[in-house]
């Protein structure tokens, strides 16, 4: 649907520019924001003191070369980190840069207070400006039109290449910047100040300057540093027990025990993860307002979707026509079509259409006076040139016609009219000259692969809710043939924001998705408000997501998306943390064989000699930063197989494998190590 | 040997037996429901109400629960302090025992406020009966705060939004009265029959077989040895606890003390159960401390029935295993069993000496304590516990995708902090106590004021072992033990004053942050379950919590452990 979609991992752009932020990032101040890495930082600059201190003679910290090796791992560990969080940002500047293309330096013509009309540049519009666009004009900036109605091709933002409509009033009043008109006029009002634009601040928040820690960042993060000060502890204490023990600890040992125990890999990969999630949001064409937006996606309860558009086609099909007692079906057939033939709503071309083309060919309702439908009448049809009157319209309408012409509303369409609305259909009652013919039943057409994603979200814990102007009956039957779990009938934009604000009460989340007007004050009430980007303005102020394409059952994905988050930060910080069985398996005989030789018990891996043991942790341990940068990027599979059951898959991956991996890993790369000691 | 062993797995099988029962007397007991023993205890608390001018309904907030903690134990600790300063010139002491120095009192007034006794003392010569009384009281008490603690999490559990938790004094007076009074009358009845001195009297002479005159100190032991077990408190009435004759005589009495200290830890957790109606959340708690404990003393029962092998080597068989520093009447099986019984649980009373069992089950004494998670002591054990689930909860939560959820209250930034800073405060205190030490013993230093002679003189063991007896001392020391691993030189200043230190951050620090916990996530907005949430119930979660406890409790002393009795370990083998 997209095409600036990339799908490889790496770009060799985007990899030369990570590689240059990699060594930048390493300024102190910027490190000091990432507790577990700060101290490997500080933990490399010492081994960088030792081993000058080894040029200018210190002798008791073994070989030049040893140390100056356990530095080098120790400061790529570090641009690992820093590679991580830098290829992050750069998929993401990348994915913001072709949309950003899009608002490169336009012309504009400005409409001037006294109707004069100016060229400017894009960048010169403020808001509230106005500025007026004809066919084969790039639309400088976001705005709402408020006079005109034009085509526009919005591919170059959703990658859509069928054009759209959009006019003033209404709610498909929005154009974006960059998109082309390609027919008619129409005059915008700017909505934005410069650079302030939903997907200008979409592009700061990827690019790392006004991302904000999200709240279970934050909490991580605590936890994290918690780790570290743990270790610190240990290797701090262990200083006067290895004095006790008569067992010497070298600088270097105890700068790679320290730095293989606290959660490097989660520490490094974190700001990573974080990032790859917006990115991947923007990479379904969501525009997020902020990262929060994204993990509480991941939290939604309850989500409330409208049924037209979104669970069912747009419109209603007629599908049976049932005549009335002493009403021949042909006859009845005749006057529905002539009731339909100037009736261009779907409902009327799907009547004809139902008909057979045959049919309206042989009718004809030349010189006959059209009756428009009113939300009065609630009937529309036409009077034929010999005066035939013929109607259809809702049941109720229909009936209060027959009555007061003192004809009777037939029993059999009474019951009829019934059945339909009990199967979630519209019935259309015909009259001909005040006389009842009978009932079109037109149904909804629930769109296919409905019930599969309600199953899904079901799974994932995710009520779903329709919203429909719809009768009670009718919705009630639609929302069981497509599987919701409940609805809102005859629906008023208050009963929306009822709803919502109902299940917060009872600590539920809850996510909508809207484009009117009269969306936006439940947009705002709803903790996850996706806004249709060709939605009104004001939806899009209310919600905290924009939705370039549109496509109402984006929440879904939205969803997914705030699950993997969370999920990759879990279980990264599961796998870093299991590591350190296996890597004090490594270490901690290697400190003390020498002074103590009993404790080669302890050396359960066999590696060859305290140095190798020891550098061959580090290594593991500065490796497995890159190696998981995918993981980081993609992000975890989720599958919506239950909380508990995803518990014990990913225990049982990156718990139990995280216990298992470095064993072998430090071994391996022992053996390796050996060869050339 | 397997006659040794039948008696070990009965005591544990009928100790959760009657767990259950017990368990849900206790959870009615803080629901305020009505129970068959109301018409004796209804007046007897009323009483004390009335005269100390408490109004037991009035509901508190966490803040207000600490702070009537807090106070009522300074009030405890001072009064201790003083009547030890001053034991030597005050009433009922039939045995002249001489008054303590200041040092000494700060740290038995300490130990025993926080359920540790610790004891650098010995119960024959180093206090009044007086002093035993006030002790015997501290013991009811402090295992009486430790179970209202635990109450208002429960309490806290339970509630949906908001911060009304009961009252604390109720909590405290009613866990004194209807549980610890009761069972310790069952226990020190049966040691009475079994031959524990219950008198007033100082010491008694006998003349031995061998015709010499010998002095046996008696006093009112069997109610204090009682209320010892029960409150998990472990602060013996001789020196040498319960592997002395009088305080522990046959293999049935050391039965009923086992049976004494496992029962209210195994019964809280299945109190929790009936309390919060979710049954299954308890089993799956005590599910993960039983693994844990069976993890800790099966090697301890293997390594103690298979014996030394340095003895071995000599060509010495050892037909009933290491029987160094035990006591025959019990044998080494339940004598390893007692070992971890007594450290897994916060109690500390010894049957035998640490200091001689083999270094696997020293390491797993240890760790016993380096855990204190458990089953753990009256109360607090399921506090020290919480911590973890806390921490369980978070990344098992961010594990399944959602933002963690424990009992339909979100955890976040607050309690997250709260929760890490109380699991890095065990290996803190323990790790840098040691720390502070090994300097010492590593430099010899000469202490002055802090002990006489230098370091190295409070060893009684140099090496692998004498590192142990450091690290026991101060493990046992953050844990609230209070056993010890015999042999360290610790009635001086240096040591008397230090691990008085630790006893009172690792007491009151790891009560005040489930606590905090608690009250902050009860006031917190309810969020119902749905198939998105993660449940605490299930066997899984109970993995998980395992696996938070073995890496964040166990891991973090690896090196410690390498360097004690591991390396005893594998230099013996």
């Amino acid at each position: 649907m997209t095409k600036n979609k990339s799908n490889s991992l790496f770009e060799s752009k985007q990899v030369k520019d990570a590689l240059v932020q990699s060594f930048v990032k390493l300024n102190p101040k910027i490190m000091f924001k990432n507790p577990v890495m700060f101290t490997v930082e500080i933990g490399t600059a010492i081994m960088f003191a030792v081993c000058i201190a080894i040029l200018f003679g210190a002798q008791d910290q073994g070989s030049f070369i040893y140390n100056f090796i356990v530095f080098l791992i120790l400061l790529a560990t570090l641009l690992f980190a820093n590679f991580a969080e830098a290829i992050a940002e750069a998929r993401g500047k990348a994915q913001a840069d072709s949309l950003r293309k899009t608002r490169e330096e336009t012309p504009a013509r400005q409409v001037l207070s006294n109707g004069e009309i100016k060229n400017i540049s894009s960048s010169e519009l403020k808001k509230g400006d106005v500025f007026i666009c004809e066919a084969g004009d790039l639309i400088a900036t976001d705005g709402e039109i408020i006079e005109g109605l034009a085509t526009i091709d919005e591919s170059a933002i959703t990658g859509e290449s069928a054009p759209v409509i959009r006019e003033s009033g209404g709610d498909k009043s929005s154009v974006t910047g960059g998109t082309k008109v390609l027919s008619d006029k129409i005059k915008v009002i700017v909505t934005n100040e410069p650079g302030e634009s939903f997907l200008d601040k979409m592009i700061a928040l990827v690019e790392g300057a006004s991302r904000q820690k999200t709240p279970n960042e934050i909490a991580l993060t605590i936890l994290l540093a918690a780790f570290t000060l743990i270790f610190v502890i240990v290797c701090v204490t262990l200083k006067p027990f290895a004095d006790y023990a008569n067992a010497p600890i070298t600088i270097a040992a105890f700068i790679s025990l320290f730095v293989c125990l606290i959660p490097t890999t989660i520490g490094g990969l974190l700001s990573a993860i974080g990032i790859a999630g917006m990115d991947r949001a923007l990479r379904a064409n969501v525009i997020t307002k902020s990262g929060k937006a994204v993990e509480t996606a991941g939290d939604i309860d309850v989500l409330l979707l409208d049924k037209t558009g979104t669970i069912t086609i747009g419109n209603r099909k007629a599908t049976n026509f049932y005549p009335a007692k002493g009403i021949s079906q042909e006859d009845f057939i005749k006057s529905a079509v002539l009731s339909s033939l100037a009736d261009d709503t779907p409902e009327g071309k799907s009547i004809v259409e139902l008909a057979g083309i045959e049919v309206a060919q042989k009718l004809s309702i030349e010189g006959a006076t059209l009756i428009k439908f009113t939300a009065e009448t609630r009937t529309s049809g036409v009077v034929l040139k010999d005066g035939t009157n013929i109607r259809k319209g809702a049941q109720d309408a229909a009936k209060n016609i027959a009555l007061q012409a003192g004809n009777i509303f037939p029993e059999d369409i009474a019951e009829r009219v019934i059945a339909i609305s009990s199967k979630g259909g519209t019935p259309l009652v015909v009259i001909k000259n005040n006389e009842v013919q009978g009932v079109i039943e037109l149904q909804d057409i629930i769109k296919t692969g409905m019930k599969e994603r309600f199953d899904r979200l079901r799974k994932m814990g995710v009520k779903t809710v329709m919203v429909t102007g719809d009768n009670p009956l009718t919705a009630k039957f639609i929302a069981e043939a497509a599987g919701v779990d409940d609805f809102i009938a005859e629906a008023k934009p208050e009963d929306k924001m009822n709803y919502i604000k109902n299940e917060q009460q009872n600590g539920k989340l809850v996510a909508m998705m809207g484009d009117g007007t009269n969306d936006a004050p439940a947009l705002a009430q709803a903790d996850v408000g996706v806004a249709m980007n060709s939605g009104t303005q004001a939806a899009k102020e209310a919600g905290n997501m924009v939705d370039l394409d549109n496509d109402p059952t984006k929440l879904i994905e939205i969803i997914e998306i705030g699950k993997q988050l969370l999920m990759t930060r879990g279980t990264l910080t599961t796998f870093s943390i299991a590591n350190d069985v296996a890597k004090y398996f490594a270490i901690v005989p290697a400190l003390f064989i020498t002074a103590i030789p009993a404790l080669e018990g302890l050396n359960i891996m066999r590696l060859h000699s305290p140095e190798s043991a020891i550098l061959s942790a580090v290594i593991f341990n500065a490796i497995i930063i890159p190696i998981l940068i995918p993981l980081a990027l993609r992000g975890v599979d989720y599958k919506p197989i239950g909380a508990s059951a995803i518990l014990k898959r990913n225990l049982l991956i990156y718990g139990l494998g995280g216990l298992i991996v470095p064993f072998i890993g430090i071994k391996l790369i022992d053996l390796i190590v050996a060869l050339f000691m | 040997m397997n006659t040794e062993l039948f008696g070990v797995i009965s005591i544990f099988i009928v100790s959760i037996v009657l767990a259950i029962p017990l368990g849900r007397y206790i959870a009615k007991i803080y629901s305020n429901d009505k129970t068959l023993l109301d018409p004796i205890f209804n007046p007897i608390e009323k009483f004390i109400f009335k005269i100390s001018g408490i109004n037991a309904t009035e509901e508190m907030n966490w803040k207000q629960h600490l702070k009537a903690l807090l106070s009522v134990n300074m009030v405890w600790f001072f009064l201790c302090f003083f009547i030890l300063l001053f034991q030597g010139s005050m009433p009922l002491n039939p045995d002249n025992n001489p008054s303590m120095s200041p040092d000494l009192a700060f740290n038995t007034a300490i130990s025993f406020v926080v359920n540790c006794n610790l004891q650098h003392y010995s119960g024959e010569s180093g206090v009044s009966y007086l002093s035993q009384m006030f002790l015997m009281f501290l013991q009811f008490v402090s295992a009486g705060v430790g179970m209202a603690a635990a109450a208002m999490v429960f309490a806290a559990m339970r509630e949906r939004t908001t911060d009304k938790l009961g009252n604390f004094y109720n909590y405290f007076i009613k866990s004194c009265t209807r549980i610890l009074l009761p069972l310790s009358a069952v226990v020190a009845v049966a040691l009475l029959f079994n031959g524990t001195p219950m008198t007033f009297e100082g010491k008694d002479a006998i003349t031995t077989l061998q015709g010499d005159s010998v002095e046996v100190s008696r006093g009112p032991a069997a109610a204090f040895i009682a209320i010892k077990h029960i409150g998990t408190n472990g602060g013996g009435f001789f020196g040498a606890n319960s592997a002395h004759p009088l305080e522990n005589p046959t293999y049935f009495s050391n039965a009923v003390e086992l049976w004494a200290q496992l029962i209210i830890p195994f019964s809280m957790i299945f109190a929790l159960g009936f309390y919060l109606k979710k049954r299954k959340f308890s089993y799956v708690i005590f599910g993960v401390m039983t693994v844990g404990f069976l993890l800790l003393v099966i090697p301890t029962v293997i390594s103690e029935l298979n014996g030394n092998p340095a003895i071995e080597r000599m060509g010495i068989t050892q037909a009933t295993g290491a029987m160094e520093g035990k006591e025959v009447r019990f044998g080494p099986a339940v004598t390893g069993f007692w070992s971890i019984a007594t450290t897994v649980i916060s109690t500390g009373s010894v049957n035998s000496m640490h200091d001689s069992s083999m270094p696997v089950s020293g390491s797993m004494e240890l760790l016993a304590m380096m855990v204190n998670a458990f089953y753990g002591g009256c109360g607090v054990g399921f506090l020290n516990f919480y911590i973890f689930i806390i921490l369980a909860v978070f990344i098992s939560g961010l594990m399944v995708g959602r933002t963690p959820e424990f009992l339909g209250k979100k955890i976040e930034a607050r309690e997250v902090k709260i929760a890490a800073f109380i699991a890095i405060l065990h290996p803190l205190l323990i790790l840098s106590g040691t720390a502070l030490a090994s300097y010492f013993a590593a430099n010899d230093t000469a202490m002055g004021y802090w002990f006489s002679g230098n370091a190295t003189g409070w060893l009684n063991n140099p090496g692998h072992h004498g590192f142990t007896e450091m690290l026991y001392e101060y493990t046992s020391s953050a844990a609230n033990n209070g056993s010890g691993f015999e042999g360290l030189g610790d009635n001086n200043p240096f040591w008397n004053i230090t691990t008085g230190i630790v006893l009172l951050l690792s007491r009151f620090l790891p009560i005040i942050g489930p606590l905090a916990i608690a009250g902050l996530l009860a006031n917190k907005k309810y969020i119902p379950e749905s198939a998105g949430t993660l449940k605490t119930d299930t066997t899984i979660f109970g993995v998980m919590v395992f696996a938070v406890i073995a890496i964040i409790a166990a891991l973090s002393f690896f090196p410690a452990l390498a360097l004690g009795p591991l390396a005893e370990y594998f230099t013996l083998k």
